[in-house]
């Protein structure tokens, strides 16, 4: 993945609106935390291949990372933190960001067609 | 001697880093050992140290470094296809079922697991525990042996001293030359250990003193 690029992700999620579109979310601090660090407990949820709909999309950030907001008819999906992109197979839209050692800790990605599961 | 060995974890890197010297000791008195991998660790945090995997490439990376890391142990691979992090959702018996499947095919004069409730990742404890379950279905007389490891920091406690300790120094070169075939997980994993000693600087030193014993509990039924 690549540092994100604002603009060409704003356009991408535009790309994407008022369509039948599949989404993974996913944050999490791994299945280790807490076997590592005392004070530490294990948190994380993720959601793949939700079919949803979405008419608004927004990415807003200060250029180390950034939020996307995505608006449904009867609510919404977001995720912070996240700080690469990447086109993966050339349609499908995947940002993440990760901690200092290269770890996902959390994860949006849109496509039109489902993520292999 | 045993006559067939059969390792039952859920992710590629489980065998490298909790029974490779183990296995090698098997390999190196000509024991045959097949790894029935549950999953290809999906959704596993480490993409590299730089990352080069992202979640949809990393199920396709973690299986060609799963492969390079059996050939170098040399031995036999079955992947199993659940998915990671779901297997404590599964039908326990389901799994069991399907596990007892290639134990009856393989028939393995021992079996290597993880403890259940004492293995941490919840795929660890879930998997270990049809694992036992597999090996209870059958017969009693055709049983392997089971030995089943244990992770979490207080198992000594609760569990007493493991019946198998392992000292694996003279494989441990092989241990650790499987653990790098996991090149998306190597990195992430050995930072973790390198955390607890910072005035350590050697990766393989750490990993040698953290990784150096490999212990196991022979499993009562
Ligand atoms: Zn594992």
């Amino acid at each position: 993945m690549k540092p994100i690029e604002m603009e060409r992700v704003q356009q991408t999620l535009d790309e994407l609106k008022n369509k039948e579109v599949y989404v993974h979310l996913e944050t999490t601090n791994g299945a280790y935390a807490s076997h590592f660090n005392d004070k530490a407990y294990n948190v994380g949820a993720y959601i793949r291949n939700a079919k949803v709909s979405f008419n608004q999309a927004k990415i807003v950030g200060d250029g180390k990372s950034y939020r996307v907001g995505l608006k449904m008819e009867m609510g919404w999906i977001y995720a912070e933190g996240l700080t690469d992109w990447t086109m993966h197979e050339g349609s499908k839209l995947l940002m993440a960001g990760h901690d200092q050692e290269g770890r996902l800790m959390v994860s949006l990605e849109i496509s039109e067609t489902p993520f292999s599961h | 001697m045993e006559k067939h060995v059969v390792v039952i974890y859920p992710h590629p890197d489980d065998e490298s880093f909790g029974a490779a010297g183990t296995i090698a000791n098997f390999r190196q008195q000509g024991v045959p050992v097949t790894y029935l991998c549950g999953t290809l660790g999906e959704m596993g945090r480490n993409m590299g140290s730089p990352a080069f995997a992202n979640r949809e490439t990393l199920p396709q990376i973690r299986k060609e470094e799963l492969t390079n890391a059996c050939n170098v142990l040399d031995i036999e691979l079955e992947m199993l296809g659940y998915r990671d992090k779901t297997i404590e959702f599964e039908d326990r018996m389901e799994i069991a079922k399907n596990l007892k499947g290639y134990l009856d095919k393989i028939k393995p004069s021992l079996v290597i697991t993880h403890y259940p409730a004492y293995a941490v990742h919840p795929d660890h404890n879930a998997l270990g525990a049809a694992a036992i379950e597999a090996v209870r279905l059958m017969d009693p007389e055709n049983r392997p042996t089971v030995w089943a490891q244990a992770i979490s920091k207080d198992f000594p406690q609760d569990l007493g001293e493991p019946d198998v300790t392992n000292d694996i120094t003279d494989t441990f070169d092989k241990k650790f030359e499987a653990i790098l075939a996991h090149k998306s997980q190597a990195m992430g994993v050995l930072v973790q250990h390198k955390q607890k000693q910072p005035e350590m600087d050697d990766l393989k030193e750490i990993a040698k003193q953290n990784l150096g014993k490999e212990r196991f509990y022979i499993w009562k039924y």
